[in-house]
This record gives structure tokens, C-alpha cells and sequence, in this order.
């Protein structure tokens, strides 16, 4: 198992009483799988995905990664293992505005001090961003910066990939052909891919699919 | 972290600057400024510090103990060898004041071979081997060291060499003991002994072998130390101010430069990058950005210190009497000085970025409103120490005396005021928020309320330049009515002779009188005054002293009585260094004499009396007569002047026009302040760019805030002009408030710490004008401050503003 | 403020140090007898108005034993090597200069005859020194041939007319002494009748000694008082003339021979020109004999690393017709005069055809 959560609970501060964002969440997810995992606004989708990132600690509950249990980790060893198996894909395409669309593609690989430029190559150039390299973000349209985005995390080999409403800001037909990219390249690369969105289009063309709803799963 | 990765991570980090090399410009111009300031000042103030120490150790002979006689009489030799031959470490000084050059100067008479300090010629002297330079100091004809404005005053020169020491004080000769024994015919005589050590355990006590004598601490030169200690404090509590204003400009540069980042910093700790990583980064690139800045700093503040420094060297010269070269050397005092302010004020700004680093949700979008709640709690905290601090000030006011409790006191009421800056400027945006009617005037004020943490640093260090420029001026002006007005009075008459010599001054009295002028006698002479060197002055009794004399404090009859030689009046330094009023009495030269009255002498840093003519003439018989206040008319001074000069052959400067007199005495005054006026300005050109960086650092995170007013149909024109009203509105609020603390400000500098420093008090004036022209300064500041990001909102693409929308969720 | 010591105070004091060792090295140039260095070459001017020496001296004590203003520099010297009860050596030396700016006394601060004083005390690991200065004329510092008196401050030697009884004290900060010299021979005149030459090229000075005391006092040390016994040697020396331009230092001992018979002899360094070796040998009973310059040699065997340079610190005297050959060793190869100027002066024992023990002064060695 790539992920492997289990009794995962987390709750926020509110007035008066805390409010239970996630109470005992359970999932697995295996290498080359997809999953789908959909909810309405604030029913917790990016806390679980910040949990998984390793970028919040749950209250109870484990997420093993490649098994290894993140939550007891420090933050060093988290962002370690962060840097080295899993891939983060944001709504906001959040590249670094002041490096090319070339050097944002290989950041997390040099990083992570991996760099395959091969892959890289291979990867912008299925994606359609070849020709796009030594221009910054701004000066890339929404699609353009998404698909460097999925590059960057591609280009990386994580195991796992958590993307949160990766095609949020593309039209359908655009989205559609993102989407079919991400998931044949995570294939190939043998990634797991976890993926939040509203569609239900979208979550429809992924191998699996869970809804989260008042901090629990269903399928 | 690879090597590798930890390239790739710094080479991200640093790419922000690459791309805009113009926030880099600011971050480094704002540290740059801020230790400039703060090296300037500290370099003016260490090198007239030097300079003036200089001269005081020559006079006083490096501050150490002396011996003199008890009855205040002088010293025989004969004593002082019998206490070197006991084994006494003492240096003889002969001193007195005496014509010379057709000028009253004062001497000082020390043995080169005894003497622990002697004159340092300005040329080095290393053009004469040394055993000569020994043979010539003690001549004949012997050599005189003295400031070169002093020997050039020397009409006709004396026989000996002169030599000029810029060191010196004006007026004063420095020469063999010998020489000055025999000018001033006292052969056998010694002023005082210097102890150079304490003597040895063996040694019999000074009672034995010399029962007239008392040891006296070092404290002679206290008046003087005083004096240009104040001006030095007061350079100092410049310093410290500028040392404030610099941290908030520091901290706004660097809180720039993170924010700028924060959404890189984001999205590298989302890839992997640890907290802790991210902190090193940040902390080695702060460092070096602080090494860097704080030495171009340091450069500037040589600049700056070089270009007012000539400015210093005559405000102290000219109202203290005390030297200070106008020339700079480098001192790795200051320049320590400067980079640890440039390290230390980046430390402190860069912990706040630091605890954000390890505290930014990575994936959360900021939080606006609950930061302003936070604040909330932040500022009761804040207004409760401002109100304490103001409260140790008020007790300090009542409770402290001297110049350490009035320079605590400036510092609890300005930081006290600082601190409740924000609280009081919340407090009226609150009121004016709910005065409001237009919901667009509403937004703004609430919208200027939700900014105010983010500008509060850059307006407490506007409010603390605002209430430094209207106190400083406060007292320089105050300072120039006052003695505007003593002028007027003391320079009652029309026109000033001075004849040069008895001969001339008899033939040239009894035609002024011809003429129909009327001659009024003055005449003056070096004294002892409580054991201080000071000046006494003969004055006639003429209804023009009666009328016009500055007198504070008279004893009835006083003038009858001073016409009649019963007593004496003292000006205001003697009376407030002695603690004597009329009634009491002052020792001149070794005789007691009564106080009718004391009289207000500004800028005189000496003990002064002055006593009735014939009275002056019996006590001083030696003295001639030689100059002349004249009162006539003010249209014939022209002529009588151009007559007195052709039929007397006077010097053109014998014979001068009061008007003349009146504006050399206020140039001085004018340049003394000079410095302050020059410091003020920058301080408050420091205090903008504060602002400035401020505004910068906010108007990149208040696109999500203007974003939806811009969306409910205001145009961006309209949007950026709300931007431009709220920096002038926010500016001229603080402008009001440093009204009352830059009042504050006078009040204790005139009333506290120049009577602990100066020995006098000034009359507070206010004016109302200059407080009119800051405050429309500050709202000009703060509107040039906000013009650009005003600007560049303006320009925003729409795409921009509505992104906001896309990203928000 | 101006309480402390600043660059320009600190600046200032050396200055009037310099000026000091100026006027000193004025007055040791003249006669190089006991301290000059390479470079004083400048201050070999003419005497203008000052006496020059004479040949055929004839001395009229107690005057003679007072200062002569007339001359350019003039010093009263006494060196002893003293010996504790516990057998511990120490030497001691107590110096009066007197230089002149003008040649003639004044009274009061007109005057303008400069005196200096140096005392020196040192021991097998320790050596003290210190210095005194002053102004003639007004009673500071002075000397009076009768009854005989020499003093700076609080420093003294005086005594007896003929110089046969004195009393010596001295103090720095870490050291005192109080001895009393008692001598039983007569003065012993130098060269020819006291008129001594100091090159081949005639410059001259009168110079004459006692070098018979027996001593006995007390030490002050930073340990405690010590008492002490032992043998003393006093110059008297006066002159106008400055050494040769070329004579570049100076070497000189004096010599208590464990058979009563006393040697002085110096060397006069010369850059181009063979060194100047002059000495007078007095014999047991007390006749004095001068030696004309090369009869004696006198020789460096060994230096010792002092105060930055290299200076000899062993010596050989050979004086092959009076038997003696002799080997000397400083008690204290550090024996520095940190004053102004700073030279080297100390005791030395004797080994070789004759024991005993003397003092050792060179100067000039840069």
C-alpha cells in the first residue's frame, strides 16, 4: 500500500465548541491507483489532503505513506519525506514567480536531489510545455502554469500524488485532457494518485472514488 | 538536504531578488539609511567628543586632583619643591590672565619636564629635533601654543614663538613656566599643583610639609564639561532617536522582503523543504544583506558626519568656547557602532519573519479579520504600557533632578507615546467609522482600521520624528526670542568703541562728548569667581544699564548700591552653579562680596560679575580704560564711526555698529542649531521611507480587501485616490497627536535638562505656524509614501483583481 | 569626559617623553661616556659658549664635586654589587645627570640646566629601574659641593666633603634602597691627571672616581627589606664635546678584583675606525694607573635576545702584562633600563685569573 489511513481524526477550534472536521477516517490506496475524493465546500477535503502532506498533525488516527507511519515525525523528516515520495498539485498552481517554467519543472526533483532530465523532457513534452520553458509564470496562461504545475510534481517520481481541484481553473475539454495526462503519466511512473474535486465528471474518470460528508467516508 | 538541494532551494529563494532587483534596492536602502543616521550622529558626537577632550585634558591636566592653596592665594615655589623632594608626584601650573597683544589672554604656565600633558602643535612640530623642541619651549624667548583665531588676534605679536594648537581653548596661551612667570611677574608664584599619582605610602601628609594646601578632586573643569556635556546629550538623545526610527525602517525592510515571499515560501515548504531550512535561508541571506547595508550605511553616515561635522565644530566653538576640529577621522568605535545596529535591528525585524515561517498555514489563505482580532488583544496590552511608561515620566518630572533623570524622562515619554499611538489612532478610526453614512466612507475607515497593525511600526516612527522636529524647534526657537530680546536689551547702545590703548581712549573721549554722544565706560577683566575663572565688568551708572539691564532677581535699590560699590550683580550661570540670590555673596578673587542681583547672560558659558566703575577702578587699578559703548542717534552711527576711524586711525573693527554685533551673536546662535535642523529633516525623511516600505509590504497582500469593493462598481482610480487620502488621513492623525508629546518634548528640554546642562532656564514659547507647516509635512509625506503602491493599484490589470475571486475559496 | 587618558593626552605625554630623552640625548652625545646610540651624529654641532675640557686638569675639590654649568653635560654615577647575608647578589646603580641648554646657571625657573636621574636594581631574575626628572634653578634637583648633597626629589646622595661618607637612596614604584658608603683611598683621576680622551680624533672629558666603597644598607623589594653588604664605584664626568659622528656606542665595566685591585675599561665602538679601548688599573694599596687605549681588550663572548636585540652578555678582559684574564657573566642578562633612553646596565662576576665582581654598562645597540 502507497497510503494506508486508518481512525484518522481532526478537529479545528470554533465557537463555542471545536468543530469535528474528520472523525475516524479509514483508506488505502495502492501503487498506479486513482482515487476520487469529493465533498461539498468545507467538508474537509484540504484538511485531509494537509494531513496526508504531512503539513498539519491529526488529533488521532495514523497515515502511513510506502509504511511509514508520518504522524509521529518531525517536521524536518516530514518535509523529507514530503520532498521524496509524495507530489502536491494545488488549485493555485503556486510555481515560483521568479524562477522559468523550466526551473519550476525541475525544482522538487533538484530538491529532492533526483533530477532525471530525460523524464522532464518527456514529461513537457507530452504535457505540451516544451516550447514554454524559459518563460515565467506570468507569463503563462491558467492552463499553461497548471500543466508546469503537474510537471513539477511528475518530474519528482513521487509515489504518491495529492492534487487538490487540479483543473479548477480549465474549461471541461481542457480539464478532460489534463486529467487523462496526470493519470497516464502517474500510471507509467507508478504513482498513486488522490485527487480532490467538486466534479463528479471528473471523479468518474478515476479508478476508484470516495465522498467525505460531515468528516466521514463514503463510497 | 543534498548539496544539490540545497542549491536548488537557495538558488529559488534568491531568484525573488532577480526578478525585482527594485524591493532588493529598498530592503538595502532601508537598512542602509537607518545606520547611516545612527553612524552620523555617533560619529559627530565621538569626534567633538574627542576633540573637546583634548583640550579639556591640556586645561585640566587630564582631570587629575590638584593641590591649591586654601586661602586661594598663590603657591611659593619653595613648596613645591619641598613636596617633590618628600616624594610627592606634583606638576607646577602657573596660570593668570594678562594685555598681551593688545588683547586680554590668558596663560598657562607648565614644566615641560613634570607636566603628563603637554601642546601638540598642529603641524605635528616634526620639522625641529626634538632636543631643540625642548630648548625652544623653554627659550627665551620661549614659545606660546594658543588657537590659531587666538595668536591671529595678537596685535602686537609677544616675543615668543607662537605655535598653533587647534586643540586649545580660544583665548588661552600655553607656554614654558618660566616664560609665564616672568610675563606675568610672578617668578616665584604658583597657580595650583597638579598630583599626578597618589603618593607614595611613605610619603609625610600634605599637612606636614604643606599646611596651606588642600587637594581638590578633579571637578574644576565641571562647568565646562557640563556645558558641552549637554550639547552632547543631546547629540546622543539624537542618536538614540535615530537608533528608534532606524529599527522600524529596518523592520519594515525586512518584513518586506518575507512578504514579498510569502507565497514562495508556501509553496517550498509544500514541496519539502523544512521550517528549519527555510529559517536558515532566510537568516543567512538577512545576514548578509545586513553586512552589506550596514557597511554602505556606515560609508553614508562618514558622509553624512563629514558634511555637518564643520557645522558641530562651530556650534561648539561658538557657544561653548570648546574646540572640536572640523576634520573626521574614522573611529572603529562608530563604525562598530554602525554594523552592529545594521545586525542588531535586522535580528530583531527578522525574528518576527522567522516565527512566521515556521507559523504560515501552508495551504490556508490569509486570515485577515482574525489577525485584526488578535491585534485587538495586542493593543489593550500595548496602551497599558504606553500608559505606564507616561506615568514613570510624570513621576520622574516630580521626583528626578539632573541630566540623567531628564534624558530617562525623554525616553519614557516618547516610548510611552509610541506605544499609544495605535491604540489612540484606532480608537478615532472606530469613532469615525461609525460617523460614517456612505457605506464606500464606511469601508475606508474600517479598511484603514484593518491596515493599522501593518503601518502602526512606520507611524510610531513618524510620530517619534514629528515630536523631535516640534520640540527641538520648540526650544531653538524659544531659545532665539529669548535671546533675540536679551539682545536688545544688553546691546542697548548704538555704536562700540574701543580706542586700543589709555592715550588714544583719553583724547577720543572729549570729542564723542563734543560731538553730543554720550560715553558710556567699559571695561572688564579675567577673574577668580568662587574659585572659577570668569570675567568682571565695571559698569558707569547710566539710565541706559538702569533701563535696559536683563535683571531676573534685584535686591531693592539695587542699582543705588552697585553705583555706590556695595555689592556686585551676578549673571544667572553663577547664581544657579553657586546657589546664590541677591542677598548672598559671591568670592572674587579672595574677597567676599554682596549680591544685589542677578541678570540673565545666555550663551555665556563663564561665571560672570559686574560690579559699580569706581568700585571697579579701586579693585582693579590696572586695568585701562579703553572702550566705549556710545549712544547718538542710529542715522549719525555711520558717520561717527567713518570719523573716529579717520581722526583716531582706529581699525576698521574698533569701532563697530551694534546692528553688526547683533548679527554675529545671532549667527552663532543659528549655526548652533544648525545640526539640529539638518538631523531633524533626515529624521523625518527616514520616518517616510518607513511608510513607505510599510505601504509596499501591505499593498501587495490587499488585493483580496480591494478586490471586491473594485468588483461592486468602484473604479480603480477611485480605489487608488482612497489609498492616497487614507496614508495623508493616518499621517496627519499622527501629526496631531505629536503635537502634545513634541510639546512635552520642549518642556523638558527646556525646563529640565537644560537647567541640569546649561545652568539657565528659557521661557517656553510655542508657535502654532511651524506646527502647521510639520503636520502639513507629515500628510505630504504620507501621501508621497502611499503615491506608488496607490499608483500601481490604479494600473492593475482587471485580470488581477478578479483572480482574487478564482483563488479565494 | 577628560578624566580619562586619550590618544592626544597619551600623544602629548610621549611627546614630553621625547622631549626628556632629547634633552638626554643631547647631554649623552656630547661625551657617549655612558649611553649615545647610531644617529646622534646631528647633535655633533660645535660648543658654542660652553667650556671645552683642557688637558692638564687640575681639579679643586670639594668645587669640583659640584656641577660645572659652564659645560654641556655632567652626571654623578655610582654602581655597586651588593651581597645578602644568604650570599644572594644584587646590584645596584644610582645616576644624576645634569645637561645644559645654556652655559651658565640662573636662578628660579630662569635657569635652564635640566636634570635627570636613573636608579637601576637588580637581581638574578628581576630588574627594576627608575627615573626622575627635573628643572634646575629651584631647588628640585641639584648638587652642592659642601657639604656635599646630589638630589632629584626625594632621591639623595650626600654626604662628607671629600666624598668618603655618603648616604644613597632612591625608590621607583616596586623598589627602594638606603645605603651608606663608606671609602677609605683616594680618587682615582683618569686618564691624564682626569682629563680623559674619548678618540683618537681629541674629543675629551674630565672624569675621575672613587671606586673603593664598601657599602652596607638596606634593599626594598617587592618581597620584603633585605639587608645587604658589598662593594660601590663612583664616576664623576663632565665634558662639552660630542663624541665622534662615527662612534656608534658604548661598552664599559668596572671591576672589583677579589685581591683589592680595581680595573675600568671601555670600549668605544667605532663604524670607521678601530674601537677605542682606554683603561685605568688601580692597585691594591690605591695607586692608579691609566692604560693607554688597546692595552686592554676587552671582548664579547656571548649574547643573550633583550628587549628585541641581541646583546653581549659574557665578555673576556685580557691584560696580558698585569696577568689578568678574565671571563664575565651578567648576574642578569635582562638587565634592560627601560628609561629614557633605554641601555643595558647590570652586575657581573668574575672568573678566570681573578674572582670578584663589577658592573657592566653598554649602550647603543639597536
Amino acid at each position: 500500500m502507497v497510503l494506508d489511513i486508518r481512525h484518522l481524526t481532526k478537529s479545528f477550534p470554533g465557537d463555542p465548541d471545536p468543530v469535528r472536521v474528520l472523525c475516524g477516517i479509514d483508506l488505502r490506496l495502492g501503487a498506479g491507483e486513482s482515487l476520487a475524493l469529493t465533498g461539498e465546500s468545507g467538508s474537509g477535503k484540504s484538511t485531509l489532503l494537509t494531513l496526508i502532506a504531512g503539513l498539519d498533525a491529526p488529533d488521532a488516527g495514523t497515515v502511513c505513506i510506502d509504511g511509514q507511519d508520518i504522524c509521529p515525525l518531525p517536521d524536518a523528516a516530514r518535509a523529507a519525506l514530503r520532498r521524496d515520495s509524495v507530489g502536491l498539485i494545488f488549485q493555485q498552481f503556486n510555481l515560483i514567480p521568479s524562477l522559468t517554467a523550466g526551473a519550476n519543472l525541475s525544482f522538487q526533483a533538484r530538491l529532492a536531489g533526483r533530477q532525471d532530465r530525460a523524464w522532464e523532457a518527456e514529461i513537457a513534452a507530452r504535457l505540451g510545455i516544451a516550447d514554454l520553458l524559459d518563460r515565467y509564470p506570468e507569463q503563462l496562461s491558467g492552463g499553461q502554469q497548471q500543466r508546469v504545475a503537474i510537471a513539477r510534481t511528475l518530474a519528482a517520481r513521487p509515489k504518491l500524488i495529492l492534487a487538490d481541484e487540479p483543473t479548477g481553473n480549465l474549461d471541461e475539454d481542457r480539464s478532460d485532457a489534463v486529467l487523462a495526462l496526470m493519470q497516464g503519466l502517474s500510471r507509467d511512473s507508478g504513482a498513486a494518485l488522490l485527487m480532490a474535486t467538486h466534479s463528479i465528471r471528473l471523479a468518474g474518470r478515476l479508478d476508484r472514488r470516495v465522498h467525505l460528508s460531515h468528516g466521514r467516508l463514503s463510497t | 538536504m543534498t548539496g544539490p538541494g540545497w542549491r536548488a532551494a537557495a538558488g529559488a529563494f534568491l531568484s525573488h531578488w532577480r526578478r525585482h532587483p527594485g524591493q532588493g534596492a529598498t530592503l538595502l536602502l532601508g537598512l542602509a539609511l537607518a545606520t547611516a543616521l545612527w553612524t552620523g550622529v555617533q560619529a559627530i558626537n565621538a569626534e567633538a567628543r574627542a576633540s573637546y577632550d583634548r583640550a579639556a585634558d591640556l586645561v585640566g591636566q587630564q582631570g587629575r586632583p590638584d593641590l591649591v592653596a586654601r586661602d586661594g592665594g598663590p603657591i611659593p615655589v619653595a613648596t613645591y619643591v619641598a613636596l617633590r623632594r618628600a616624594g610627592w608626584p606634583v606638576a607646577p601650573i602657573l596660570e593668570g590672565s594678562l594685555r598681551l597683544g593688545g588683547r586680554q589672554v590668558s596663560l598657562l604656565g607648565l614644566d615641560p619636564l613634570t607636566a603628563p600633558v603637554l601642546p601638540t602643535p598642529d603641524d605635528g612640530g616634526t620639522d625641529s629635533s626634538d632636543a631643540d623642541a625642548l630648548a625652544a619651549f623653554i627659550g627665551p624667548p620661549g614659545q606660546f601654543f594658543g588657537a590659531p583665531a587666538t595668536l591671529a588676534a595678537l596685535d602686537p605679536a609677544p616675543d615668543q614663538i607662537l605655535i598653533s594648537d587647534s586643540g586649545l581653548p580660544p583665548g588661552l596661551l600655553v607656554g614654558d613656566i618660566a616664560t609665564v612667570g616672568r610675563l606675568l611677574q610672578r617668578p616665584d608664584n604658583l597657580s595650583r599643583l597638579v598630583l599626578l599619582e597618589d603618593p607614595p605610602a611613605h610619603a609625610p601628609p600634605l599637612a606636614r610639609i604643606a599646611p596651606g594646601l588642600d587637594r581638590r578632586e578633579a571637578d574644576r573643569q565641571a562647568d565646562l564639561t557640563g556645558l558641552t556635556g549637554s550639547f552632547h546629550l543631546n547629540l546622543t538623545a539624537f542618536g538614540a532617536l535615530s537608533f528608534a526610527v532606524g529599527l522600524f525602517i529596518v523592520h519594515g525592510a525586512v518584513g518586506l522582503a518575507f512578504e514579498q515571499r510569502r507565497g514562495m515560501v508556501r509553496t517550498l515548504r509544500a514541496l519539502g523543504l523544512p521550517a528549519r531550512d527555510l529559517a536558515l535561508l532566510l537568516a543567512a541571506e538577512l545576514l548578509c544583506a545586513a553586512l552589506l547595508a550596514g557597511g554602505i550605511g556606515v560609508g553614508l553616515g562618514y558622509v553624512l558626519a563629514a558634511a555637518l561635522l564643520p557645522d558641530v565644530a562651530a556650534t561648539l566653538q561658538g557657544l561653548y568656547g570648546a574646540p572640536a576640529s572640523g576634520t573626521l577621522t574614522l573611529r572603529p568605535g562608530w563604525v562598530a557602532a554602525g554594523m552592529g545596529m545594521a545586525l542588531a535591528g535586522t535580528a530583531l525585524a527578522a525574528a518576527q519573519s522567522l516565527w512566521r515561517i515556521f507559523h504560515l498555514p501552508v495551504l490556508a489563505a490569509a486570515q485577515p479579520r482574525a489577525w485584526r482580532l488578535a491585534s485587538a488583544r495586542g493593543m489593550r496590552r500595548q496602551a497599558l504600557l504606553g500608559v505606564g511608561l507616561i506615568g514613570l515620566a510624570a513621576a520622574l518630572t516630580a521626583g528626578g533632578s539632573g541630566l540623567t533623570a531628564g534624558f530617562a524622562l525623554l525616553g519614557a515619554l516618547l516610548l510611552g507615546a509610541a506605544l499609544m499611538l495605535p491604540p489612540c489612532l484606532a480608537a478615532a478610526l472606530r469613532w469615525a467609522e461609525t460617523r460614517a453614512r456612505h457605506p464606500l466612507a464606511q469601508w475606508f475607515w474600517a479598511d484603514s482600521r484593518q491596515q493599522l497593525p501593518g503601518l502602526s511600526l512606520a507611524l510610531m516612527a513618524l510620530l517619534l520624528a514629528l515630536a523631535a522636529n516640534i520640540g527641538v524647534s520648540t526650544m531653538v526657537g524659544s531659545f532665539r526670542a529669548t535671546f533675540t530680546g536679551w539682545l536688545d536689551q544688553r546691546l542697548a547702545a548704538e555704536a562700540y568703541v574701543n580706542a586700543g590703548d589709555a592715550g588714544t581712549a583719553a583724547r577720543l573721549a572729549p570729542w564723542l562728548r563734543q560731538q553730543g554722544v554720550t560715553l558710556l565706560p567699559r571695561i572688564d577683566t579675567a577673574a577668580r569667581l568662587n574659585g572659577q575663572p570668569g570675567t568682571v565688568q565695571g559698569l558707569s551708572d547710566a539710565p541706559t544699564w538702569r533701563t535696559h539691564w536683563p535683571m531676573i532677581a534685584a535686591l531693592p535699590g539695587a542699582w543705588d548700591d552697585l553705583a555706590a560699590g556695595r555689592g556686585v550683580f551676578i549673571n544667572e550661570q553663577l547664581s544657579h552653579r553657586g546657589a546664590i540670590g541677591p542677598g548672598g555673596a559671591v568670592r572674587i578673587d579672595g574677597t567676599d562680596l554682596p549680591v544685589l542681583g542677578v541678570y540673565s547672560d545666555y550663551g555665556n558659558p563663564a561665571p560672570e560679575a559686574v560690579m559699580g566703575l569706581d568700585a571697579f577702578h579701586d579693585r582693579f587699578p590696572d586695568e585701562p580704560l579703553v572702550r566705549f559703548a556710545l549712544r547718538l542717534p542710529p542715522e549719525r552711527v555711520a558717520d561717527v564711526a567713518a570719523a573716529l576711524r579717520t581722526r583716531f586711525a582706529l581699525p576698521a573693527d574698533r569701532v563697530q555698529d551694534q546692528r553688526a554685533i547683533k548679527a554675529r551673536s545671532l549667527e552663532i546662535f543659528e549655526r548652533t542649531f544648525a545640526v539640529t535642523a539638518a538631523l531633524n529633516l533626515l529624521t523625518l525623511g527616514v520616518a517616510g521611507l518607513a511608510i513607505f516600505t510599510s505601504l509596499l509590504t501591505l499593498s501587495s497582500q490587499r488585493l483580496p480587501q480591494v478586490a471586491p469593493v473594485w468588483a461592486i462598481g468602484t473604479p480603480r482610480l477611485r480605489l487608488g485616490g482612497m489609498e492616497l487620502a487614507r496614508a495623508a488621513a493616518l499621517a496627519g492623525m499622527t501629526a496631531l497627536l505629536a503635537v502634545p508629546v513634541g510639546l512635552a518634548l520642549a518642556w523638558i528640554l527646556l525646563a529640565v535638562v537644560n537647567v541640569a546642562a546649561f545652568g539657565w532656564r528659557l521661557p517656553m514659547l510655542l508657535f502654532p505656524l511651524d506646527w502647521l507647516r510639520l503636520g502639513g509635512l507629515a500628510v505630504l509625506a504620507g501621501g508621497a509614501a502611499a503615491a506608488l503602491p496607490a499608483l500601481r493599484l490604479m494600473r492593475r490589470p482587471a485580470a488581477d483583481l478578479l483572480r482574487v475571486f478564482a483563488y479565494e475559496r | 569626559m577628560g578624566r580619562r587618558p586619550t590618544a592626544q593626552g597619551r600623544r602629548a605625554r610621549d611627546r614630553s617623553g621625547r622631549l626628556v630623552r632629547a634633552a638626554l640625548i643631547v647631554m649623552l652625545a656630547v661625551l657617549g661616556a655612558r649611553a649615545m646610540a647610531q644617529g646622534f651624529a646631528g647633535l655633533g654641532s660645535d660648543a658654542d659658549g660652553y667650556t671645552l675640557p683642557a688637558p692638564a686638569a687640575s681639579f679643586q675639590f670639594p668645587a669640583d664635586h659640584g656641577p660645572h654649568p659652564d659645560f654641556r653635560i655632567e652626571w654623578w654615577y655610582v654602581t655597586a654589587n651588593l651581597t645578602a647575608a644568604d650570599g644572594t647578589a644584587y646590584g645596584v646603580q644610582w645616576t644624576l645627570f645634569r645637561s645644559a641648554l645654556v652655559p651658565r646657571a640662573a636662578p628660579g625657573w630662569a635657569s635652564r640646566q635640566i636634570w635627570f636621574a636613573h636608579a637601576g636594581l637588580t637581581t638574578a631574575d628581576r630588574q627594576f629601574a627608575a627615573q626622575r626628572r627635573a628643572r634646575g634653578g629651584i631647588g628640585q634637583a641639584g648638587v652642592t659641593p659642601s657639604p656635599f648633597a646630589a638630589w632629584i626629589d626625594d632621591w639623595q646622595l650626600a654626604g662628607t666633603d671629600d666624598l668618603a661618607r655618603l648616604q644613597m637612596t632612591a625608590r621607583g614604584d616596586d623598589f627602594a634602597y638606603d645605603l651608606t658608603l663608606t671609602a677609605d683611598g683616594p680618587l682615582v683621576l683618569h686618564g691624564d691627571g682626569g682629563y680623559s680622551l674619548k678618540s683618537p680624533r681629541g674629543q675629551a672629558s674630565y672624569y675621575y672616581s672613587q671606586p673603593g666603597y664598601r657599602v652596607s644598607g638596606v634593599l626594598h623589594l617587592p618581597g620584603g627589606p633585605v639587608q645587604v653588604t658589598g662593594q660601590a664605584w663612583l664616576d664623576r664626568e663632565w665634558s662639552s664635546q660630542p663624541l665622534a659622528p662615527t662612534q656608534t656606542g658604548w661598552d664599559w665595566v668596572s671591576l672589583h678584583l677579589e685581591d683589592g685591585a680595581k680595573l675600568m675599561v671601555y670600549r668605544l665602538r667605532d663604524s670607521a675606525a678601530p674601537d677605542f679601548v682606554p683603561a685605568t688599573y688601580v692597585a691594591p694599596g690605591g695607586g692608579a694607573r691609566a692604560l693607554p687605549a688597546g692595552v686592554v681588550a676587552l671582548v664579547p663572548l656571548h649574547t643573550s635576545r633583550v628587549a628585541g636585540r641581541r646583546i653581549p652578555t659574557a665578555w673576556r678582559v685580557t691584560w696580558p702584562e698585569g696577568g689578568v684574564d678574565l671571563r664575565l657573566d651578567a648576574l642578569n642578562p635582562q638587565s634592560w633600563m627601560d628609561t629614557a633612553p633605554p641601555y643595558w646596565e647590570g652586575p657581573v662576576q668574575i672568573s678566570g685569573s681573578h674572582r670578584g665582581a663589577g658592573y657592566l654598562e653598554m649602550t647603543g645597540y639597536d
